[in-house]
Order: C-alpha cells, then sequence, then structure tokens
C-alpha cells in the first residue's frame, strides 16, 4: 500500500512537471507581449516591469526558477495583468468553483448513477430507450445552448432563480444543474454498461441458483462491480467540475477559476497560466489517486494486486 | 416415490435464425440419496435439461414448451417465481462448471457461503456463519476458519469448487444439481471432488444430479446414466447396464470411440460408424443403426496391430537436453517484487523419427512452455534443442519451421479470422516458396484439404463457418501444407466432444503412417497419451519425473506421481464397474 | 455444414459481410448514417450554391425567414442560413481531421508499443499515462492560445510569398492550428485501446501458428495483427469525431478557436446567444443542425461497435 502511494506519488510528480514544462514553453512561444494591454509605456519602463518579474533572465533560468519559488516560498508568481499574487487570486475564485463543481457533482452522480441502473435493470423496455435517449442529449447538446435557454425559460420565470450572478445560495441551481448534465449523462451510460457486463456474468446465475430475490442480485452482486467503469470515470471528470467549467463560469457569471485560466492564456499572463494550470494539474493527480482507491476499494483483486497470493 | 421426476420435458430456443429444440421431450427421474449422471456432447441438451429445472435460463430465447419437472408434488415450471426462490438454494442447490467466474470475485468467499442460510432461514450471523465454515471444513478446505474471509481470486480451483460445493450444500438440500463440476479440472482434483461428493452423498442422504461429458467420470460416480442426444434421452439405466450391454447405437459408438487404457487398436471406431443420422427439414431426427458395426469393429482391431509398422531401426529425430525455460512476474521495471517461474526446470527427452513421445501432466505442470520452446517460440534460458543431429538456434530457426510445426489446442484462436481458407493454406505455400505459380498451389491447397478430410468447396469459405472439429482439420492441414517431419500437438483434442475426438485421433494416425510423421503429444489426458503414444514421459513442476514405454508405464508406473496420476482417472472398465455393483 | 461434392466453391462469408449485415438491420444506426450523408451534403455541396455567409447588410439585420434568406439573418444582416452550412464546413472537418490526426499517431504508436512489448513497451505507455494524467482542455487551451497567435504572421507570410488570396488563406490559418491542437492531443487514449487489442491479438494462436510457420514480423504484423484491430479502432474513432467539434465548438465559444468573420456552429452558438431574448432562433437553429450531427455520429458509433462486436471495455 504505502508502495503504492510512493509510486503514485513519484507519477503525480512526474505529471505535473511535465505539465508545466509543456505549459512554460509554449508560453514562452507566444508572440506579443505581456503588458501591451497598458499602452505608452516607456521602453525603460516595460525594461524595468520586466526585471520586477524576472523576465530578463535566460530562459533556462527562468524555467527553473519558478519551480524553484513554489517548493521555497509556496509563491506561484505575481500576475503579470493584474498585478496580484497568482496564489490570491486562486485562493479568491476556487471557492467559488468548488461549491459550483460540488453541486454538480452532487447532481450528477444523484441522478446519473440511478438512471443508469434503472436502465440496466430495464433493460430493452420504453424505460431503458428513454433514459438513454436523454442522457444522449445530455451529450450531445452543449451547456452552451442549454445554459443560455435555461435562463430565458426558466431563471425568467421562476421566483428565486437569478439570469446569471453569484451571491445567493440559490444562484448555485441553475449553473450546476448545466455543468453536472454532460456528467450525469455519462455517468448513466458507464452505469448501464458497467451493470449489463456484470449482469451477463456467470456469478449472476450462482446467485439466482441460491433463491436470491431480483433487488438482492442487483445490489449485493452487480452494483459494486457495475459501478468501476463509473468511478473510474469519476476521478478525472470531478477534477474537471471543480476546476470550473470555463463556460458555464461564462455564461452565469460564476466568479471561478475558469475565467481567469482563459483570461490568461488570451492575454499571455504566463505565471498566472503556469500557476493555474499546475493546480489543475495538481487537483487531476489527487483525484485520479482517490478514484483508483476507490476502485481498489470495490475490485478486492486490484486491491491486493501489490501482494499476489 | 422418487425425489424429482421429469416428465416430456421440451425447452425450445426461439431465434431469428430459426427454432432450437434444445431439449426434446426427455424424461427421468432421480431417488432420495440416488446419484444420476447426465452424460451428453455439447449441444446435447444436458445443461439446458438441468437450468430449466430451476428457471435459470434466459426467456427470450429459452422457452419451455411442454412437460413437467415434479418436486415434491409441485410442477416446478409452474411455480410463482417467490415460491421457486423459496425452493432454489433451499432444497435444490447448484454447482457449476467453472468455480472462477460462478464465484462472485467482488465478495469474501464467507459471505458468498452464508448468504443461501440469510437468504432462507431466520438465522443469525454468527450461527449461519459457523455452519458455513463447518460446511467448509467438510468439503476439506484446509484453515477454513482463516481463509473464509479471502476472496474467489486467492484460492486455487479445486479450492475455489469446494467454496462452490460448500454454499450449494450449507442448507441441507435434498437435491444437488451439478453442472459439468470437474471439467475444467485436474485428475487428481477431479478425483478428490468426486469422493467428496459420493462422502456427502452417503452422510447427508443428498441426491446428486451429475451432468457431465465425461463417461467414466459417470462410471466412476453414478447409480444411474441418462444419455442424452441433441436434445433427447436415447437411452437411461444403471450404470453397469449402460457399460456392459448398451443397446442405442449412439451409446455404442460412444463407448467405443472413447480410448481407455484398454484400447489396443491404433484406430478408434468412430459414431458414424454405429449410427445415421438424418436431419429432416423441420429439424427433426432420424436416428438409424449401421448394421454390423461390432464385426468391422473386430477386423479393425485385427488388422492393426500396434507395433505393425514400427519395427524398423530407431534413429532419434529431436533430443533435449537440461532445457530450462525462466519466466519473470511483473512488469517490464523491477519496482515490484520479481518472482521467477521456473516452467520448464531441466529436462531432458529424446523421440526417434516415425514415433510417438506423449507428454502428460497436470494444468501448469510446463507441458505447453516445454512444446513452445522446442519449437523456439519461447525463449529458452538454457539447454540445447538437437533436431536430425544439429544444435538449433534462435538465429537460423525460420529454416527449420517448414521441418517442425505445431497444433494447438483452440482450434477457433488458431486460425486468422479474417482470411478464406484459401489464403490460409496458401500463405505457408508463398512463404516458403513451394510449389510454382497460383494453380499448382491451388491444387496444393485442394489435396491438403481432402487429406484431412475436408472438401474443396470450402476453399473460399471463412473459419467461423466451420466446427470445431473442422477447424481442427484445418490447422493440421496447414501444418501440413510446409510438409514438416515433425509436429507438436499441443492439447490438440483437449476441447473436443469424444466422437471429434475420435475422427481427429484417427486423422493424426493415418497422417503418421502415410507420411512417417514425428509427434510431441501433449495433452492432460492420460487415456488419450496412452492411445496415441510409443513412448510416454510424465511431467510435475517442470521437469519429467518418468519416462517409459507406454505399455510398461501405465501398467508398472515407477514414480508415485504418475501412479497418483493414473489413481485419479476415473475407471469405467466393466471388471472395475463388477467390482463396485459387489460392494454395494 | 454439408460436406458437398467438389464441383462448386461455396462462397464464404467475412467478418466484416457480416458486419455490413448486422449494421443494415440496425435503424438507428442507419438513419444515422442518412442524416450525416444529408449534413455532409448540405455543409459541402449546397453551400457552394448558397449566398455569401460574410455579407453583411446592416439594414437587413435580424430579418425573419423568407424565400430569401430561408433562415433569416443575424445581427449583422448575414444570412443565417449560409452561415450554418459554411459554419457547419469548418466544424465537420475540424471532427475529421483531428480525428485522421490522431488516428494516425494512435494506431502506430500503440501497434508498436503492443507488437514490440518488453521494456519498449513499458516506457512508451508510461509517456501515455503522464500526458494522460494532464489536463485536456487546459493544454489545448494553451496550445490553441500560442498556435493562432502565430497564425496573422503565416497568413502574411504565405500571401507574400506564394500570392494566395488573403481572405481564404486566413480562414485557413485560422482553422488549421485547431486541427492540430486537438488531433496532437487526441491519440492518447487510441493508442492505449490499440496497444491493448494487439496484446490481445498477439496472445491468440494464429498470431503463434505463423510465427510457428516462419511468417515475417512484417507479414505477422500487417496480415495478422492489424485486420483484426481495425474494428475496435473504427468504433472508437467514429466515437472521437463527435468529442473533437464538442471540443471545437467550447474553444471557439471561448473565443479561442474560429473567430469572427469565419463561422463554425461553436461561433454561431456564442453569436446566437448574446440575442436569445428576442432572436432565439440564432442560438436554436445552428444549434439544432449541431447536435443532430452528434446525435447522428454517436449513434453510428454505437451501431458500429454492435454490429463489429466490440467489447465497451476500453483495455
Amino acid at each position: 500500500m504505502i508502495k503504492f502511494l510512493l509510486g503514485r506519488l513519484m507519477q503525480g510528480i512526474l505529471v505535473l512537471f511535465t505539465l508545466y514544462t509543456i505549459t512554460f514553453f509554449l508560453a514562452k512561444a507566444m508572440p506579443g507581449e505581456p503588458f501591451t494591454s497598458e499602452k505608452n509605456v516607456s521602453a525603460e519602463t516595460k525594461a524595468n516591469i520586466r526585471k520586477l518579474y524576472g523576465l530578463d533572465r535566460p530562459l533556462w533560468e527562468q524555467y527553473y526558477v519558478y519551480p524553484k519559488n513554489i517548493i521555497t516560498e509556496g509563491s506561484l508568481g505575481i500576475s503579470t495583468s493584474k498585478g496580484r499574487p497568482v496564489k490570491d487570486i486562486i485562493a479568491q475564485s476556487f471557492p467559488n468553483s468548488l461549491i459550483l463543481g460540488l453541486c454538480a457533482l452532487g447532481f450528477a452522480v444523484g441522478i446519473g448513477i440511478p438512471i443508469g441502473v434503472l436502465s440496466a435493470v430495464r433493460k430493452n423496455s420504453w424505460v431503458d430507450w428513454s433514459c438513454m435517449g436523454i442522457a444522449m442529449i445530455g451529450i450531445c447538446v452543449p451547456s452552451f445552448t442549454i445554459g443560455p435557454l435555461l435562463q430565458i425559460y426558466l431563471a425568467a420565470h421562476l421566483p428565486g432563480l437569478k439570469v446569471a450572478g453569484w451571491g445567493s445560495p440559490q444562484d448555485v441551481i441553475l449553473p450546476a444543474f448545466t455543468l453536472g448534465l454532460v456528467s450525469a449523462a455519462y455517468l448513466a451510460r458507464l452505469t448501464r454498461g458497467g451493470i449489463l457486463e456484470v449482469l451477463s456474468q456467470d456469478f449472476v446465475r450462482t446467485a439466482q441458483a441460491k433463491g436470491l430475490s431480483p433487488s438482492k442480485v442487483i445490489i449485493k452482486h452487480s452494483l459494486r462491480g457495475g459501478l468501476i467503469p463509473a468511478v473510474a470515470y469519476l476521478g478525472p471528470a470531478f477534477a474537471a467540475l471543480i476546476s470550473g467549467s470555463f463556460i458555464v463560469e461564462t455564461i452565469f457569471q460564476v466568479p471561478g477559476m475558469g475565467q481567469h485560466f482563459v483570461n490568461a492564456a488570451t492575454t499571455r499572463d504566463e505565471f498566472l497560466l503556469l500557476g493555474i494550470s499546475l493546480f489543475f494539474g495538481f487537483l487531476i493527480v489527487v483525484m485520479n489517486l482517490i478514484a483508483d482507491l476507490l476502485t481498489g476499494f470495490l475490485d478486492p483483486r486490484v486491491r491486493i494486486a501489490d501482494n499476489p497470493e | 416415490m422418487s425425489l424429482l421426476e421429469v416428465k416430456n420435458l421440451k425447452t425450445y430456443f426461439h431465434t431469428r435464425a430459426g427454432t432450437t429444440r434444445a431439449v426434446d421431450d426427455v424424461s427421468f427421474s432421480i431417488n432420495k440419496g440416488e446419484i444420476v449422471g447426465v452424460v451428453g456432447e455439447s449441444g446435447s441438451g444436458k445443461s439446458v435439461t438441468c437450468h430449466t429445472m430451476l428457471g435459470l435460463l434466459p426467456s427470450p430465447p429459452a422457452k419451455v414448451e411442454g412437460g413437467s419437472v415434479t418436486f415434491d408434488d409441485q410442477n416446478l415450471l409452474h411455480l410463482p417465481l417467490p415460491i421457486l426462490r423459496a425452493i432454489r438454494g433451499k432444497r435444490i442447490s447448484m454447482i457449476f462448471q467453472d468455480p472462477m467466474s460462478c464465484l462472485n470475485p467482488y465478495l469474501p468467499i464467507l459471505e458468498q457461503v452464508v448468504e443461501p442460510i440469510l437468504t432462507h432461514e431466520q438465522t443469525s450471523r454468527e450461527e449461519a456463519e459457523s455452519r458455513a465454515i463447518e460446511m467448509m471444513i467438510k468439503v476439506g478446505i484446509r484453515d477454513a476458519e482463516t481463509r473464509a474471509r479471502s476472496y474467489p481470486h486467492q484460492f486455487s480451483g479445486g479450492m475455489r469448487q469446494r467454496a462452490m460445493i460448500a454454499m450449494a450444500l450449507v442448507t441441507n438440500p435434498d437435491l444437488l444439481l451439478a453442472d459439468e463440476p470437474t471439467t475444467a479440472l485436474d485428475v487428481t482434483v477431479q478425483a478428490r471432488i468426486l469422493q467428496i461428493l459420493r462422502e456427502l452423498r452417503n452422510d447427508l442422504g443428498v441426491a446428486v444430479l451429475f451432468v457431465t461429458h465425461d463417461l467414466g467420470v459417470v462410471a466412476d460416480v453414478a447409480d444411474r446414466v441418462v444419455v442424452m442426444y441433441r436434445g433427447k434421452v436415447v437411452e437411461q439405466g444403471s450404470v453397469l447396464s449402460i457399460f456392459e450391454n448398451p443397446s442405442h447405437p449412439y451409446v455404442k459408438g460412444l463407448l467405443a470411440c472413447r480410448p481407455t487404457f484398454e484400447t489396443k487398436y491404433r484406430i478408434l471406431p468412430t459414431v458414424e460408424d454405429f449410427l445415421h443420422a438424418e436431419e429432416a427439414k423441420d429439424g427433426s431426427l432420424t436416428l438409424r443403426e449401421r448394421p454390423n458395426a461390432m464385426e468391422r469393429l473386430s477386423n479393425l482391431e485385427n488388422k492393426h496391430d500396434p507395433k505393425d509398422f514400427r519395427r524398423e531401426p530407431e534413429q532419434t529425430l529431436l533430443e533435449v537436453k537440461d532445457l530450462k525455460v525462466h519466466f519473470t512476474s511483473g512488469s517490464g521495471f523491477s519496482r515490484k517484487t520479481r518472482q521467477t517461474v521456473k516452467a520448464v526446470d531441466g529436462v531432458d527427452l529424446s523421440i526417434a523419427k516415425g514415433k510417438t513421445l506423449g507428454l502428460v501432466g497436470e494444468s501448469g505442470c510446463g507441458k505447453t512452455t516445454l512444446g513452445r520452446a522446442i519449437l523456439g517460440l519461447v525463449h529458452a534460458h538454457s539447454g540445447i534443442v538437437r533436431y536430425d543431429g544439429a544444435v538449433l538456434q534462435a538465429s537460423d530457426m525460420r529454416s527449420y519451421r517448414k521441418r517442425m510445426q505445431i497444433i494447438f489446442q483452440d482450434p477457433y484462436a488458431s486460425l486468422n479470422p479474417r482470411l478464406t481458407i484459401e489464403q490460409a493454406l496458401t500463405e505457408p505455400l508463398t512463404v516458403h516458396q513451394i510449389g510454382s505459380g497460383s494453380s499448382d498451389r491451388r491444387e496444393r491447397v485442394v489435396s491438403l484439404l481432402e487429406e484431412v478430410g475436408l472438401s474443396s468447396a470450402h476453399l473460399l469459405r471463412y473459419p467461423h463457418e466451420f466446427s470445431g472439429g473442422q477447424r481442427q482439420r484445418l490447422c493440421v492441414a496447414r501444418a501440413l501444407a510446409v510438409e514438416p517431419e515433425f509436429l507438436v500437438c499441443d492439447e490438440c483434442v483437449s476441447a473436443m466432444d469424444v466422437s471429434v475426438q475420435a475422427q481427429v485421433l484417427n486423422l493424426l494416425n493415418e497422417l503418421q503412417e502415410s507420411r512417417n510423421l514425428t509427434y510431441l503429444f501433449i495433452s492432460h489426458d492420460l487415456s488419450v497419451v496412452k492411445f496415441v503414444s510409443d513412448e510416454v514421459a510424465v511431467m510435475q513442476a517442470g521437469r519429467i519425473v518418468e519416462t517409459n514405454e507406454a505399455e510398461a508405464l501405465y501398467r508398472q508406473p515407477k514414480d508415485p506421481y504418475t501412479q497418483k496420476l493414473l489413481d485419479a482417472v476415473p475407471k469405467s472398465d466393466l471388471k472395475e464397474l463388477r467390482e463396485r455393483q459387489r460392494r454395494n | 455444414m454439408p460436406e458437398g461434392p467438389a464441383s462448386e466453391f461455396e462462397q464464404g462469408s467475412s467478418l466484416w459481410k457480416d458486419a455490413r449485415h448486422r449494421m443494415g438491420q440496425n435503424k438507428f444506426a442507419m438513419g444515422s448514417l442518412c442524416v450525416l450523408g444529408l449534413m455532409i451534403l448540405l455543409c459541402f455541396a449546397m453551400a457552394w450554391f448558397c449566398k455569401d455567409p460574410n455579407k453583411v447588410n446592416l439594414v437587413n439585420k435580424f430579418a425573419a425567414p423568407s424565400e430569401e434568406h430561408w433562415f433569416g439573418t443575424d445581427a449583422l444582416g448575414r444570412d443565417l442560413f449560409a452561415r450554418i452550412l459554411y459554419g457547419g464546413q469548418v466544424s465537420i472537418l475540424v471532427g475529421l481531421i483531428a480525428t485522421a490526426v490522431s488516428v494516425a499517431i494512435g494506431i502506430i504508436y500503440g501497434a508498436i508499443s503492443g507488437f514490440i512489448g518488453g521494456k519498449t513497451d513499458a516506457v512508451l505507455m508510461r509517456i501515455v499515462d503522464t500526458l494522460l494524467a494532464i489536463p485536456f482542455l487546459v493544454l489545448v487551451i494553451v496550445l490553441q492560445a500560442t498556435l493562432s497567435n502565430f497564425s496573422g504572421e503565416v497568413t502574411q507570410w504565405i500571401v507574400d510569398n506564394w500570392g494566395w488570396d488573403k481572405q481564404f488563406t486566413s480562414r485557413l490559418t485560422n482553422v488549421v492550428p485547431l486541427f492540430f491542437a486537438l488531433g496532437l492531443l487526441g491519440w492518447l487514449t487510441l493508442s492505449r485501446i490499440v496497444r491493448a487489442q494487439v496484446l490481445a491479438i498477439k496472445e491468440r494462436e494464429f498470431v503463434e501458428a505463423a510465427v510457428a510457420l516462419g511468417y515475417s514480423k512484417s507479414r505477422i504484423l500487417f496480415r495478422h495483427v492489424i485486420p483484426n484491430v481495425l474494428g475496435p479502432t473504427i468504433v472508437y474513432s467514429t466515437l472521437t469525431v463527435p468529442g473533437f467539434i464538442m471540443y471545437e465548438a467550447i474553444l471557439s465559444f471561448l473565443g479561442l478557436g474560429v473567430e469572427s468573420p469565419n463561422s463554425s456552429w461553436g461561433v454561431l452558438i456564442k453569436e446566437g446567444a448574446n440575442f436569445l431574448e428576442t432572436e432565439i432562433q440564432l442560438l436554436l437553429l445552428p444549434g439544432l443542425f449541431f447536435s443532430l450531427t452528434l446525435f447522428s455520429l454517436n449513434f453510428l458509433g454505437d451501431g458500429l461497435r454492435d454490429a463489429l462486436d466490440v467489447k465497451a471495455s476500453k483495455d
């Protein structure tokens, strides 16, 4: 177990480092200046600012200083466009993304998995077909079509719901629904597939031969194995949800992290870009690890892979 | 009054392709405390019969079209599901063929053994668990208390099947339906499982319906036998009467086509020698007996003296010296604890030209790896393989490919599904530049097909359009295309029904005579090995423990392991059966 | 199978033929195929007969559907029907070309990894694992932001040196980086699928028989392994196309993909969302085309999976 965790820790560091390297050089390769938005700045001032941010140093030194600062000072650099520490920007915007993401995840799991189970149990009935049809809509209709439609048809008519904004607790409902819909749809499909796969296996027949009731066969013998694909999907999906959907945050004007990231990419704010990329990467590494541990909990064969009989 | 009575049972499968009469008018009964064997080849409907009784078949496509299964004055076929469920696992239990896939990999063994008690009885969990552990000890699971909480993948095959049996018997059922319970197991393990079943019958008085394809097992374990053929019961009676005096031509054929330790002739009779089956358009079957089958048989016996054609001076074709194959488990990096498995651990053997060396052993003993290492298909760790006087080197192995060939166990996986028969058989000719031009090659392919008993009409067909036996013939034809002298037959009849097995064994023997082939015949089946081999080597844990002339080895085994293997083979000769009859 | 006389060769039925037959019986899949065919016909053939999608006519903005403008006009008086068709060209091409790029890389990478095996395989797959753990969209956004920044310079260079039409060139340089940004990052999962398939096929005895018969490595790879790997690859590729189309739309919606005046379905939906209170058709119509295409592709992929009998699991 410790060996496994150590291995994953090493892999996680490798992942973050690769991500850092790619992002760093891509950011450097972007043409133009990070400060083009500030007009009429003398060449001298520009040089000073560059010096301040350490951008005048040789490339390899910049490449090496940034991770060093993360480790020694816990600093993610200073945003060139906002003039504030990247860490502060993340600290301020991430809680919003986290709340939105958690609600979306709750919705996705709460709706997606039961629908998947229902579909699998009533395979090839109209219940199955309509559930899977709805799931297909969730996958094929983009959130930036559903979001605006919800805004004009629900938010405009129902009391308490706002078209956009972020302040009162109910403001989370529409964005969370929009954000969670795709994940719910994928979860439903994966759960259905997983359970059908398990139901086709021989040990289900054994359970029936023991005289178990159909509901017991599903709950005790099929659910555990059937949920494994869904759980494997949940890890990365969860990270994607809480790291904030760029789109949904834009539509519903949620002050989350996604907007900062897109802005950083378009304004060539390289420290903000690097900082948020690495933070995303970190989230994904952690979530993948949790998903793996959860899979191990569900499947004993994976759990004991480290010390076979 | 019998415990269970099946009367005129009919189970059909309705699919888009048509209706299959899987079980067609089957009747038999089983008494309390009796072991009844249901025997048949694949597709005979024996398993379907078994599953129909407990309503375990998926419907559609399966549909019970008529008949009754009476148990305890109730017709199981018409019981409402909740009442049937109260019988399943409580009064009638079931065990299945593959104990790996039939146990839930996600739950501990104990949890699964306890489940029938908790489902059917008002018992506390502690009591249920102690009863489950008691039953696990009874079926011979060592350290049941400590191992009960392990998962199925931590158990060996034999232990898993014991756990299945414990699970089935923990509620003290009246009837146990056993569907091929020992087919996936080694003979020694099979012998122990059969012993356990017999003991449980004696101790608990449970009746057993034992479904199997193996006549030897039936003779060993059952009191009465029901023989099924293509959905129908063709004959039933006591074991002795069936084996001593079969009346139906199919049963006669089935008994005759099976090689036993006593078989003396080189060519096995086949079911077709006894039986002529005609299928009408509506799927109904007419069976007619071929006359004088037994006489033709005795002619065979007289004509083919086993030693007849083998009296040439011996010349060694293949010699293996101290061959070792070690595998390292784990991934390519040394991250995990590496474990070295010594699959083949210092083997010496030699085969004379035109002879057959049989290689027997249980699963995991390294016999398959040995066969592949000889052909250079797996990398040998050390040792020498000398073929026709020259030491084989990995570098010039390709020049020997023409001379040494292999036939695999699974004819379904041994043919590329995307190539037609003609493509598959022409390819070796093209690669080794045999024959000149495409018309000559086509002629060669046609004659190969005819040599293995197929017709040239099949040239443009694909492998999935053939039956298992036909596919194995195709594999033989492909191997013969390069005109080899030496063939490794790796469990090449193990997946087949006995009637098909007889045909393929006959083919191999005929080819050996006509082409003067040398065989290394690898199998777990001691009877088959004895039938085909001149010499037999017994392998255990990567080593050869005994080699001797076939007849001598079976009569007077020297190694205790050989003795153990021989003892484990179910005995079905009449002398043995009569003996047992008298004892009872 | 009856063994008839050798007079006539019986024509066999290949696995592909069987799959085609099963496919033909799947109504959803065939319907999807028709919709896709129609969509491609509309976007690539019909578009030539349409009005200029970029012709601004501020007098006639937000026109209702009419004989002149089938779907009406947008905020700048441009013909919506023409814009949807031209936008479809971009969206469909992005999906197809990005898939082609990732399939090409994925098959080669996965086949090499699986076929060679051993240490090479372990190293190659560790690389893929690492790349897979990197947030995909994050990288695409960074990559696309970098690449698209060059497009202006590249356009100028092409116009100066090769004398191409400027409008056409800028359209091209705007879209082409997208193909590569998506394609270069999308091959990871595909390479794992191909590798898993190759490993499974390698274990099959017909490959061992081919080795035993002395066939060369390349013959075994191309004649025995790859044809048997194609089925799952095709299925997965089909299911990849809608994913890429969706990514294009997301990037365009965020202003990082296709840029006005060029259109793609993502751009049109974004533009439509601005006027949704009054002119909802500007959002709904492109959304309809978009979703219909995605629906069809997904159903087609599912149908292919059933017809080619591919297991649902990915590894």
